[in-house]
């Protein structure tokens, strides 16, 4: 199987990474490369095997719906890259 | 100091040959005399001699556990609080963590000494730290070499003797490969054993954090102290930690140690397969016996694991955005544009290939194709196991294919990279437990590593064949020329 450049652009557009025609040639024949490595998993018969998600299909434990952690806004946004007044700033959605 | 185990530094201590502040300060020191290995991201001296004085009063005050006051490298995939955690990664620039990863709240516990944060592949993505941003980190053993990945500032530093210990993780063969590939020991234990709050997740099905050491002795004295029930990661297991500490003076004899013929093909290099030859000689020697087994799914291991690793990792790495820590792109038109240039910036290349893979087989029309494909030889894979181990209660094989290859050999293949990991990454698949073991040196001196599988829960197995397999062979005994 082969991946073209559009299909690289329209992955990379759905996963938000900016790209460009030569990136996405550059892309383009890696991932044909790798994609034909996971194409290997065709020699196997899987007939009607139920999908594993989880190693010995261990199930995510629920939990009570209880506030446990502390209120650590302050710390948090400590660190981010543009933060005021409690709010997170990012170029504007609406105008 | 430095060619002490951790269990020989333990008694040091308690006898008060020297206090922990002494010894931090010899491992501060040689880490800055080996800065050319690049083993560390960041170090952390001064925080390291306060917790050393605070070790030094607790010993003094018989107050101490076994491992206080003992140096230790954590990998920069932990969380630290107040200090910079990168993964790797430009992404996460100046990110200096608000919060401690359960795995170091427990080390910090026993009152060990963080010396600072190993240098690993990007994510974790990668089998050489050559993807790391912080750039390539160098074998004590030949430093033309790689010293393996992800975990390969983890091993680099304690092959280099820049501390006796360090907390490492495996998706797919962090923890083993570079084990292997610095002549030390690493185990990865049972999926939900370790928790991993506060551990970067990577591909979140198949993470579990390990310790990488010099010898079993110090593994199962780790494992114990890092392992354990936590509620805050939902898949962390509610089940009683065996003391493993107490069966590793156990006989071997009698133990069954399955032989996958699929692990002694014609991928094995020659000097390889006949150290591991040896190395089943010797266990047999201790009484074991050996049955061969198969696991005839394990070719395709490869090819399941790069479909469910970057289908969850594209996932998981959704979450770096530029917005709320890390990195932010300079410059931008819109938020979409933010995000777009902020992720293209700060991921390195391997990562943002394996986010476009996950992307791919995660979209619409290839669902089924590929990533409900790959699940269900998950389940084959993990079935091909549970009907070995009705045969035998490990499984033995060579850690990987070759030894340590040279810096920028693989760069331009990630799927020959990819293949270094086709011993380990089906164990992943299964969740069970691994470890990998010095076994051996080729002709040009490199390690070769010994690995061991065991059933799920059954750390304590593994480890007791390596600490026998270890008291009678010397290879980790060895120390790379010019770090002894």
């Amino acid at each position: 199987m082969s991946i073209t450049s559009d299909q690289i652009t329209h992955i990379a557009r759905l996963a938000r990474l900016k790209t460009d025609p030569e990136k996405s040639e550059y892309y383009a024949a890696q991932l044909t490369r790798i994609m034909n490595l996971v194409e290997q998993m065709n020699q196997i018969d899987i007939g009607d095997t139920e999908p594993m998600s989880h190693p010995q299909d261990a199930g995510l434990r629920l939990r009570a719906d209880a506030v446990t952690a502390e209120d650590q806004r302050e710390d948090f946004q400590s660190i981010a890259p543009n933060a005021k007044d409690g709010l997170y700033l990012v170029p504007k959605v609406i105008e | 100091m430095h060619e002490k185990t951790v269990q020989q530094h333990a008694e040091a201590l308690k006898k008060g040959e020297y206090s922990s502040v002494e010894l931090t300060t010899h491992y501060l020191d040689r880490i800055k005399q080996h800065e050319s290995l690049n083993a560390f991201i960041t170090t952390t001296e001064s925080q390291a001699l306060e917790q050393a004085e605070r070790a030094d009063k607790r010993i003094q005050s018989g107050d101490a556990t076994t491992l206080t006051g003992i140096p230790i490298a954590q990998k920069d995939i932990f969380c630290t609080k107040g200090v910079l955690t990168t993964c790797g990664s430009k992404i996460l620039e100046g990110f200096i963590s608000p919060y401690d990863a359960t795995v170091i709240t427990k080390i910090n516990d026993q009152g060990m000494v963080m010396l600072g944060k190993t240098n690993m592949d990007e994510f974790a993505m990668g089998s050489s730290n050559e993807t790391s941003f912080y750039g390539p980190v160098q074998n004590p053993w030949d430093t033309g070499k790689v010293p393996g990945g992800s975990s390969g500032g983890s091993a680099s530093a304690v092959a280099a003797r820049l501390a006796p210990v360090a907390s490492a993780t495996d998706t797919g063969g962090s923890i083993r490969q570079p084990a292997a590939f610095c002549g030390l020991t690493g185990i990865k234990p049972s999926y939900g054993r370790v928790s991993r709050y506060g551990m970067i997740a990577f591909a979140s099905s198949l993470d579990q954090a390990g310790i990488i050491t010099r010898n079993a002795e110090d593994a199962a004295l780790m494992l114990q102290a890092m392992s354990g029930f936590d509620a805050r990661d939902s898949t962390s297991l509610d089940l009683e930690v065996p003391d493993y500490m107490a069966t590793l003076e156990d006989s071997i004899a009698g133990k069954t140690i399955g032989l996958p013929k699929e692990f002694f093909g014609d991928g094995v290099d020659s000097a390889v397969a006949d150290a591991i030859q040896l190395a089943i000689r010797e266990l047999e020697a201790l009484g074991a016996k050996t049955v061969e087994v198969e696991l005839p799914n394990s070719e395709v291991g490869i090819p399941c694991y790069y479909v469910l690793a970057p289908a969850e990792a594209s996932s998981n790495l959704s979450r770096f955005d530029g917005v709320r820590y890390g990195f932010r792109a300079g410059e931008y038109d819109d938020l979409n544009d933010m995000y777009e240039q902020t992720r293209a910036e700060g991921f390195g290349e391997e990562v943002q290939r394996r986010i476009m893979i996950g992307t791919y087989v995660l979209s619409s029309g290839y669902y089924d194709a590929y990533y409900i494909k790959a699940q269900k030889l998950r389940r084959m894979i993990s079935d091909d196991f549970t009907r070995a181990f009705q045969k035998c209660d490990l499984i033995a094989g060579p850690t990987t294919p070759g030894t340590a290859f040279p810096l920028a050999d693989k760069n331009d293949d990630p799927v020959a990279m990819y293949l270094n990991d086709i011993f380990t990454n089906s164990v992943n698949l299964a969740g069970l437990p691994g470890i990998s073991v010095g076994a051996g040196l080729d002709e040009a001196g490199l390690p070769i590593g010994l690995h061991l599988i065991g059933k799920y829960l059954d750390e304590s197995t593994i480890l007791n064949v390596a600490h026998q397999y270890q008291k009678v062979t010397d290879w980790h005994l060895k120390a790379p020329g010019g770090f002894a």
